[in-house]
């Protein structure tokens, strides 16, 4: 059996920088999925593109001119309608859990 | 005569002739979507409140003889990835259960400032990750053709309510094929503009440089008055292309004699499905007899495109829906002692698989040690696969090629296999990934009574020779459902 592509601390460490909590079951499948994906993924190998340029976005490719704007500044939303969808707010902030230990 | 089946020309005559008005319209839509809506389940949330005060507006105009804007009555679904103030906006995700946006997306702001009523938000797969729409985090959309298949996805509700006149237009968003494959699946038509031609402010992002809104309609005729009332350049998102847009509806009638038609052979390799194929073929020959020259050319990196689309896709979506985590917006998980617990419960509980799955990807792809084997490698073939385009374009007008090696298959069978559905986006994601224009547009039935989409793609802000073709096509009869 060949190894796997990515290992059940791999799926871990990833699921922590993506701040998700996944159950014991959740973090098997994920395995397995993730290596299958990642296996099929490895055809780009075949290519040789030592010598292309990566391409970041469509618009660049068909209108290099139409990317930048003014740098100009606009209202945004007003506070209390910015605030209104919050699960938990008390203006001017939105309340979370504590950061800091005592 | 049936309120629900008419096109956006037809609703028009009737409306400024006096014989119908936008309320009675806006009724016999709510009253089918009463009917019809609980086996097929396209819609997530309806605004009668919304099309009503707009219907009397509208009715308002017409009574006092003055401009009817363009689509002044026509009934509209709006997918719900597409924010819209005030009515509920869930992305098919139950993280943004009853949320209700502040502000309007352009394309919604367009709409109804060309007369259009909104009806209702759309089911789709959760933040537009899926291919089927059984990834809802709320229930499945059925193929109103055959309700034990899917109706394809991501915008699967929107193409469903189009395919059985629960509207009359819709608007779907395209990162990987979303619009298009279910516009395939349901027997309308779907289109998607070049990259930057719709506004993409209030799209709710899935992958930035992959994400389109576009219309779905029943005739090719009415999806160019939408993209007409869409497109244009919107100083609120900066990648939004000014670019003039054309007056579509003016070319349309243009004959396409002599037009050169570009069948790519890797889009009719292994995997196509024996009878889309026959389908399409026999809609090549039509646009032959139409007078256009076909001629295979190649597009050698096509077997690359969904690995290098499920990459960029899933690392862009990785960054994008970091903003999901309880503090701002949508749902919180109670009880966390701590802001790390807390963002995590709430982003663990909240996503379905699919979308966890997704960002998992996307973070390890993006991740130190993994970033040039994957990210910048995906970059790298997604010029390649543009160059093809490019050169093929230099031979040729316009690509013809199935919109999916499949038509619409049963709910539950790709489910388990999450490398099989995304292997259902083979020959749409192409044209995203270069962000060339592209359109489905139905060719006909199988035996067992399925839609076929044909599509067509042509170069960067040449909507105009794809809708011209599109309608020339339509026009010709015996491929429309």
């Amino acid at each position: 059996m060949r190894a796997m592509k990515i290992t059940r601390k791999d799926v871990e460490y990833v699921a922590a920088l993506a701040h998700l909590e996944l159950a014991p079951q959740e973090i098997e499948r994920m395995q397995q999925q993730l290596d299958s994906i990642l296996t099929y993924m490895d055809k780009l190998n075949e290519l040789d593109t030592a010598k292309v340029e990566p391409m970041a976005q469509a618009l660049a490719e068909s209108r290099p001119e139409a990317v930048w704007r003014e740098d100009a500044t606009r209202a945004g939303l007003e506070r209390p309608a910015a605030l209104a969808a919050a699960p938990e707010a008390k203006e001017p902030f939105v309340k979370v859990p504590k950061v800091i230990e005592k | 005569m049936e309120l629900t089946k008419l096109t956006i020309a037809g609703l028009q005559e009737q409306l400024r002739a006096g014989s119908v008005t936008a309320r009675q319209v806006a009724e016999a839509h709510f009253e089918r979507i009463r009917q019809r809506d609980p086996e097929v389940h396209a819609y997530l949330t309806l605004s009668p409140e919304r099309a009503f005060a707009q219907a009397e507006a509208v009715d308002r105009r017409v009574k006092a003889k003055e401009l009817v804007p363009p689509l002044a009555g026509v009934p509209v679904a709006v997918k719900d990835v597409i924010v819209t103030r005030g009515t509920p906006t869930t992305a098919g995700s139950r993280i943004l259960e009853n949320y209700r946006p502040p502000y309007d997306a352009t394309a919604v702001e367009r709409l109804e400032q060309a007369g259009a009523l909104i009806l209702g938000k759309t089911n789709c797969d959760e933040f537009a990750m899926g291919s089927s729409t059984e990834n809802s985090g709320y229930f499945p959309t059925r193929n109103p053709h055959d309700l034990e298949r899917v109706p394809g996805g991501s915008s699967g509700g929107s193409a469903a309510a189009v395919a059985d006149n629960l509207a009359v237009a819709a608007l779907g968003s395209d990162t990987g094929g979303s619009i298009r494959q279910p516009a395939g699946f349901c027997g309308v038509v779907g289109l998607m503009g070049t990259y930057g031609r719709v506004s993409r402010y209030g799209l709710i992002a899935f992958a930035s440089s992959l994400d389109h809104i576009g219309p779905f309609a029943r005739t090719v005729r009415d999806a160019a008055a939408v993209l007409q009332a869409i497109a244009g350049r919107d100083p609120r998102d900066s990648t939004s292309a000014d670019v003039p847009v054309p007056d579509y509806r003016a070319v349309l009638e243009k004959p396409v004699k002599g037009l050169k038609l570009g069948v790519p052979k890797e889009y009719f390799g292994a995997g196509l499905d024996a009878e889309v194929r026959t389908k399409v073929e026999k809609g090549i020959a039509r646009f032959r007899e139409l007078g256009c020259e076909v001629r295979e050319v190649s597009l050698p990196h096509t077997d690359y495109a969904i690995a290098t689309y499920y990459i960029i896709a899933t690392a862009e979506a990785s960054s994008n829906l970091a903003r999901y985590d309880g503090v701002r917006y949508g749902r919180r998980a109670p009880g966390a002692e701590t802001l790390e617990a807390m963002y995590q419960k709430t982003r663990g509980g909240g996503f379905g698989a699919e979308v966890k799955r997704r960002i998992m990807l996307g973070t390890y792809a993006l991740s130190s040690g993994y970033y040039e084997a994957y990210y910048l490698k995906a970059q790298k073939v997604r010029t390649l696969l543009t160059q093809d385009f490019v050169k093929a374009f230099e031979q040729v007008d316009a690509l013809v090629t199935p919109t999916s090696p499949t038509c619409a298959f049963k709910l539950g069978e790709k489910t388990a296999d999450p490398l099989a559905m995304y292997l259902a986006d083979i020959y749409t994601v192409t044209g995203d990934l270069a962000g060339v224009p592209g359109i489905s547009i139905p060719c006909g039935k199988t035996k067992a009574g399925l839609p076929v989409g044909l599509q067509l793609f042509t170069h960067h802000f040449d909507e105009a020779r794809l809708l011209q073709l599109a309608h020339a096509f339509e026009m010709s009869g015996g491929f429309t459902l």
